[in-house]
């Protein structure tokens, strides 16, 4: 289309022009983040991403078209970094739609006095860039998903340490409640630790779990079976009152494991199991 | 068809799977190890599976039936080597496997049979 | 919801129930599934695959790579033409059995997957879906 090819050589033209008031809009929106970003980096993209745009325009204003791509490529990579930065949806959308006024001030000193074809470049327009807008949005949306999943990964991680108390002895404090993910994960980083360490006995510490139910006590039992099979045996320790209290008005059967009231009574089980002893040394005086 | 050897270490019985388990396989092992804790008046069998990465319930069920015979014949079985994968994987299958002993390699099952004789006093190992 | 990969195979003999268990295992790597995952699922699988085997009379297994937004998972599905369940509530009942087994086929798979369904029709077969996701 003509029509295009003509936008686009006026933007490139004028390119110096947009790019000033372009910034100027930028920078004075109240969601200009410029703890985040510096005024020349921002320049920069901005005028790179100029450039791309009217490239673009000059073969299309559809922007599913395979034309638009480096355009919408380099939104993305701008909104992965405004999400990764901490920049809010509408602060990352700004830079888009901030365009909106410089292009509108271009098309209307172009058209003049034609109202009808001023209304109809106007929409156009309007339309372009709403779906860039939005098309950063989205982005930025499944970069934040993606930064909340990683972090509920290694959240999860965090929380279920493996520790090795003594030759063939672990021991797994658990903190927090189990869910059927946690205790995936948990099993996993246990059984993978007896493997490594050759571990004989596992001692799970509940002393940081807020409350067993039924669910939490049948995913303490799978952890417990799954050990089991491995050839290492589980001690759960760490039950305070009020659980064993719980466990037993629920009808949990905790009968085939072995459980002790504290870490180090669960402790001095596993030492014996293995056939050592601890003692405090004769003094010396 | 491929047959999984059974090896003989002493008084014990060495079983090592490595192939993808073909349900027949299985099936004539059952045979075979029965025959041969009867002929080489074995006291133990060691199952390692550490090469093995699936254990659905047909295969664990034969691992169970495995030690079972093998109880019955005096024998008791140790199952070794059994990978965290799997060992989580069936006890979601609901295949815990509470009645098998189990150790986390050959060595430790090994000592685990030892062991079992000497208590029993006799030279019979001790359930 | 897109579909990265789409496989299709025949499930007529302990063999092929082989394969299909290696085919399952190849799309969980592809799709990046933990080793706990695939292990999971390639364990339901063996199970279903065995159902259609011994209960269906062979049938076939369709096995699909699942990208949905940022979540990507695998699908399988069996299907075969035999004489169907009677009675889809009892059967995915622990622990029962019409031939001998744990009965663990059917509730056991269910567990080890993230989506089940099942669909059956007195003499026209079964039809099993899972879905786990990454």
């Amino acid at each position: 289309m003509g029509q295009n090819m003509q936008l686009a050589e006026e933007i490139r033209k004028r390119q110096d022009a947009i790019l000033k008031d372009w910034m100027a809009y930028q920078v004075s929106a109240l969601t200009l983040r410029r703890d985040l970003v510096k005024e020349s980096e921002l320049r920069e993209t901005s005028r790179q991403f100029l450039e791309l745009f009217s490239e673009a325009i000059g073969v299309s204003t559809d922007t599913s078209s395979p034309s638009w791509k480096p355009v919408k490529d380099s939104l993305a990579e701008i909104s992965q970094k405004r999400a990764a930065q901490g920049f809010s949806p509408s602060e990352t959308a700004t830079f888009v739609l901030s365009l909106k006024q410089p292009l509108f001030d271009l098309v209307q000193q172009r058209v003049g006095q034609d109202g009808k074809r001023l209304a109809d470049m106007l929409w156009e327009f309007t339309k372009l860039l709403d779906h860039l807008g939005l098309y950063t949005t989205e982005v930025y949306q499944e970069s934040r998903e993606g930064v909340i999943s990683r972090q509920q990964q290694e959240l999860m991680e965090l929380s279920t340490p493996v520790v090795q108390l003594w030759d063939e002895v672990l021991a797994l404090p658990l903190i927090g409640t189990l869910d059927s993910a946690r205790t995936q994960v948990v099993m996993e980083n246990l059984l993978q630790r007896v493997v490594e360490t050759g571990a004989r006995i596992a001692i799970i510490d509940i002393t940081g779990v807020p409350t067993v139910d039924t669910l939490v006590a049948q995913h303490l039992m799978k952890t417990v079976a799954a050990t089991r099979l491995m050839g290492a045996d589980c001690i759960i320790s760490g039950i305070r009152p009020q659980i064993a209290q719980t466990i037993v008005h629920l009808g949990v059967n905790l009968n085939d494991i072995v459980t002790k009231a504290t870490l180090a009574d669960a402790f001095e089980v596993a030492l014996a199991r293995l056939g050592a002893t601890v003692s405090k040394a004769a003094s010396t005086s | 068809m491929e047959r999984i050897p059974i090896l003989k270490m002493g008084p014990y019985l060495l079983v090592t799977i490595q192939v993808d388990m073909h349900d027949r396989v299985a099936m004539t092992l059952q045979d075979e190890l029965t025959q041969r804790i009867v002929s080489e008046r074995a006291r133990g069998v060691l199952l390692d599976i550490s090469s093995v990465d699936v254990v659905d319930s047909f295969i664990g069920r034969m691992i169970g039936n495995i030690a079972s015979m093998s109880r019955v014949l005096d024998a008791e079985t140790v199952v070794v080597g059994m990978r965290p994968a799997v060992a989580i994987t069936l006890v979601e299958l609901g295949l815990a496997l509470p009645s098998i002993r189990t150790a986390l390699n050959v060595d430790a099952g090994m000592t685990l049979l030892k062991s079992a004789r000497k208590m029993a006093g006799n030279g019979r190992p001790a359930r | 919801m897109a579909v990265l990969r789409d496989e299709l195979i025949g499930l007529r003999s302990m063999d092929d129930m082989i394969k299909a268990r290696q085919l399952v295992r190849d799309c969980a790597i592809f799709q990046g599934l933990s080793l706990v995952d695939q292990t999971k699922i390639v364990t339901a699988a063996s199970e279903l695959a065995r159902n259609t085997l011994v209960h269906g009379g062979g049938g076939e297994m369709r096995l699909q790579a699942l990208n949905d937004g940022p979540r990507r998972g695998v699908k399988v599905i069996f299907a075969d033409r035999g004489p169907g369940i009677p009675n889809i509530e009892l059967a995915m009942k622990d622990g029962y059995t019409t031939r001998g087994g744990l009965g663990l086929g059917l509730s056991g798979s269910k567990r080890l997957v993230n989506e089940f369904s099942i669909e059956s029709q007195s003499g026209k077969g079964t039809t099993v879906s899972i879905v786990r996701w990454k």
